[in-house]
């Protein structure tokens, strides 16, 4: 691909951004949003981009509805920005995505790529938390969606159409979220294993009780496990001291009750993305690693560690959803991310980072119903009219 | 749940059009042989049942109605309306508010009231499949004691899933549980051409674009779910349960703001005004007290030492806010009836005026006394009364505007102050609907909230699932639009297209 030919945009303005939309769409010029580039590798190649579409001409806090718990942001508001404002009155928007705190990404960012981390456990993911969505289509309408309020059935929802579209339906130029009162304080209990049966099984009993978590995950790395299940609330500590007695009843070892548990967490948010860690080194030939999403059952926990060990790679779960992502170091790429995804078929496994050449090697999504497909491409085509967000780089070379 | 009688201007949604009207025939011996003669009604006396759904004021006899007995015989009649280019609307229980079950006079009704199994219950992965006639409460029926399914509209006991899927459910409890969009992570569709899809399944996350989130929430207009896998949650270990009153509604809408910032999220917070206790009591008989001004029924629920915590602090926070009457269920008993109580606020209006408009509007929660005082302005202007019930914790209000439909003309008026209603909530910068839909009854509320370019996105997620525009026309646009040919050049390849005809 030659790079050089990639000129950066940054309208400053929902309207700049749209009239930029529609002379790219008339030209014929592939474009692709960047947020704080943290996702960069996500999706497939596609076909080469004339234009990054840059978001930081677009990063103002628009509303903080306080009484409200909503908030309304432009997309290229930088994720960690938006947080610091929110905490400042008490309140969160309920998503912990891994590099969402020290580095850049964006709101946009962590929306059109639908990413999440440990929180999601209560709170739901992405999709779950944004009640309203501003649009810049190709042929350089915007348009809105949803409301700012968060009970709203009025219109279509194209807020989660367009929630982890990675950047091939429209720009999103800003959404409307809803928050949370954020938890004074929290406690976690931790439990450890060697044995994937016996973790696998604590987890599913545990995700089973009516604890009212914050976060349930379950971590693997070389060998051996560890359960953690985190409460936020006035009685956190008393919480999360319960939940140990039950990681004790179900056999796990080392159990204790944290109350200083922030680095723990943030360990296993650094963990979700340990492949981007892990950055090439082109002088010694030392090639990058691959995450992988795999979307299961709460029961698939035990045959996920087996798959992630057998790959020789690490797992961190959100045991309640059956959602995990396994990380794999360097070499040999191709044939070990084919191996999880054949041990864990049918359950879709989507490659998230990874080298370029494991990309094109592989395709990142996986298969779908075909009819399912038919039914995106018709998508892809209302809403893309010119076919200008990032061509060939979603499913089925959408 | 509204009483009120048939007014002058409901009808059909126009046509697309200047046709003449279609012969059916054809069609309707397919559908017989699709799905069998008992199941296919043709009769006036038959399809009367059908003429409208839980908003009286509109009605239309349908065409024909035919009642599938299985998915294969939905995707059939939906094949077969396909092929006639014959339009249909898909129907659950009918319990819907916003007519968005209304029948169209030269189309289809398709029934689903026979698709009512319990597919599978998989208590260790927290998932229950249904068919779309299922009812809410069977789906947690299926999973209880130790799980629940959270969406729980008031309608609960009949409406049906599919129901709740077109749109988007919600009930008392969804300022801490969320809406049927966040439980349902698959389904099984009949596309409106007659292809049948399945979209996640028992795992989250599909890939590619979410689908279900556009699915749900669309009023019937997509295509049609045949099953739907739904997440299904431990049920809290507790529950706590109080009513409180006060003089004024502003000190109960104080309690509330009071309550979101010390960041309690109570499973429910229900608010009515003098009227609508006054109502209640005449049907409930809870002992409470007719004349003050305000009443909360507010509930936690959760893990047991939180809920327990957070209780006293409720508590404590309605008495400061001007409560001297602050009552705590003692038992399931006594929450069951302090639930009776809000619920029969409703029907008990009939008690208190013989017809009245239940209107469904949303507001920024902070806005409610400034909303409160518009609508007492409003029902002073018009001289008509006005009883309000909220989810006050979403900021969903239920207006009731009571009027006297033997008096000529009071029907109009009483729909005009509801319509004015809805301008109060989009004043404040809220919405027209927060749980009942567009349907047909809002759909000429539409353009206030969204612009000419909003309508046109909301036509392109439309025209990619129902390009013929077969499935449930005339509802959520305030104007028939058609879907036109796709512009730009991106085309699905006809081997592509003919390679799936052969799949399904």
């Amino acid at each position: 691909m030659a790079t050089a030919e990639v000129t950066t945009e940054r309208p400053g303005s929902p309207e700049e951004a749209a009239k930029l939309l529609r002379s790219l769409g008339e030209a014929g010029k592939a474009v692709r949003v960047r947020g704080g580039g943290t996702k960069l590798d996500w999706g497939g190649i596609g076909e080469p981009v004339a234009v990054e579409l840059e978001m930081g001409g677009m990063a103002k806090i628009l509303e903080h509805n306080v009484g409200d718990l909503t908030a309304v942001l432009q997309a290229g508001v930088p994720f960690a920005e938006a947080q610091a404002a929110f905490a400042e009155e008490g309140q969160m928007l309920a998503l912990d995505p891994p590099l969402g705190e020290a580095e850049a990404a964006t709101v946009g960012g962590v929306i059109a790529t639908a990413d999440s981390g440990p929180l999601r456990h209560r709170y739901g993911g992405a999709r779950d938390l944004i009640v309203g969505i501003s649009l810049a289509l190709s042929d350089g309408t915007l348009a809105k969606a949803g409301g700012k309020v968060i009970k709203n059935v009025a219109g279509y929802d194209l807020a989660k159409l367009f929630t982890g579209s990675q950047g091939t339906l429209g720009l999103i130029v800003g959404v409307t979220v809803r928050l949370h009162p954020k938890p004074e304080g929290t406690a976690t209990a931790v439990g450890a294993s060697d044995d994937a049966e016996q973790l696998a099984k604590a987890a599913t009993l545990l995700a089973g009780l009516p604890l009212e978590a914050d976060s349930l995950d379950a971590a693997w790395q070389d060998g051996s496990g560890r359960l953690l299940a985190r409460f936020g609330g006035a009685t956190a500590a008393e919480q999360a001291e319960a939940a140990a007695e039950h990681m004790r009843e179900a056999g796990l070892d080392g159990v204790q009750a944290l109350e200083d548990d922030e680095e723990l967490w943030a360990d296993l948010r650094a963990a979700q993305r340990a492949a981007r860690g892990e950055a090439g080194d082109e002088a010694s030939g030392r090639g990058r690693g691959a995450s992988l999403k795999v979307s299961a059952r709460i029961t698939d926990l035990g045959p996920a560690i087996r798959t992630a060990e057998a790959a020789g790679g690490s797992l961190v779960s959100r045991a309640a959803h059956g959602l995990s992502w396994i990380t794999l170091d360097s070499g040999d790429l191709v044939r070990r991310v084919a191996g999880v995804r054949d041990a864990l078929q049918p359950r879709p496994v989507v490659l998230l980072d990874g080298p370029a050449e494991l990309r094109r090697e592989l395709d990142p999504w996986g298969p779908l119903d075909p009819g399912a497909l038919v039914v995106m491409k018709r998508l892809k085509e209302r809403f893309d009219t010119t076919r200008i967000f990032r061509p060939g780089a979603f499913v089925g070379g959408i | 749940m509204s009483s009120a009688p048939e007014i002058s201007h409901a009808g059909e949604p126009a046509p697309l059009a200047e046709a003449p009207p279609r012969d059916l025939a054809p069609l309707v011996a397919e559908l017989r042989a699709a799905v069998g003669d008992d199941w296919v009604y043709t009769q006036e006396h038959q399809l009367r049942t059908y003429e409208s759904d839980g908003l009286l004021q509109y009605h239309v006899i349908p065409g024909a109605a035919v009642l599938p007995g299985s998915a294969a015989e939905v995707q059939a009649v939906v094949r077969a309306c396909a092929q006639a280019d014959v339009p249909w609307v898909a129907r659950g229980a009918g319990s819907g508010l916003s007519g968005g079950a209304l029948p169209i006079s030269d189309g289809i009704l398709i029934v689903l009231s026979r698709l009512k199994r319990v597919l599978d219950v998989d208590l260790e992965n927290q998932r229950v499949c249904v068919e779309p006639g299922v009812t809410n409460l069977a789906v947690t029926a299926a999973v209880a004691p130790q799980l629940f399914y959270p969406p729980d509209p008031s309608s609960q006991i009949v409406c049906s899933i599919g129901g709740n899927l077109a749109e988007n459910s919600g009930g008392a409890h969804c300022f801490k549980y969320g809406f049927t969009t966040n439980y349902v992570c698959g389904i099984e569709l009949v596309l409106p051409d007659g292809e049948m899809i399945q979209l996640g399944g028992k795992e989250l996350d599909p890939l590619g674009y979410d689908l279900l989130g556009a699915f749900v929430g669309s009023e019937g207009t997509l295509g049609i779910a045949t099953k739907a896998w739904l997440r299904v949650m431990p049920a809290p270990e507790t529950t706590r349960t109080l009513v409180s009153f006060f003089d004024t509604t502003r000190q109960a809408g104080e309690v509330v703001s009071e309550i979101v910032q010390a960041g309690i999220v109570p499973g429910a917070i229900e608010m009515m005004d003098e009227l609508a206790i006054q109502a209640s009591e005449e049907m409930a008989h809870a002992g409470y007290p007719v004349g003050r001004g305000a009443a909360l029924l507010i509930e936690l629920d959760g893990a047991e030492r939180e809920c327990e915590a957070r209780f006293d602090e409720v508590v404590a926070i309605c008495e400061k806010c001007g409560s001297d009457d602050v009552r705590v269920a003692k038992d399931e008993a006594e929450r069951q009836l302090f639930w009776k109580s809000r619920k029969a606020a409703f029907p008990a209006m009939g008690r208190l005026s013989p017809n009245y408009f239940v209107q469904d509007g949303v507001i920024p929660r902070t806005k409610l006394p400034e909303v409160l005082e518009r609508l007492d302005e409003l029902s002073e202007e018009y001289g008509m009364r006005v009883a309000n019930v909220f989810h006050a914790g979403d900021g969903n209000l239920h207006p009731l505007v009571c009027y006297d439909g033997r008096v000529e003309g009071e029907a109009e008026k009483a729909e005009e102050l509801s319509g004015l209603i809805l301008d109060a909530c989009l004043d404040a910068g809220g919405s027209i609907t927060g749980e009942h839909g567009v349907g047909v009854d809002k759909k000429k509320h539409m353009p206030k909230m969204f612009d000419e370019p909003d309508l046109a996105a909301f036509q392109m997620l439309r025209c990619a699932f129902d390009p013929a525009g077969l499935a449930n026309p005339g509802k959520v646009m305030p104007t028939p639009r058609l879907c036109g040919e796709v512009p730009g050049p991106y085309r699905i390849h006809p081997l592509e297209a003919a390679g799936l005809a052969e799949r399904f």
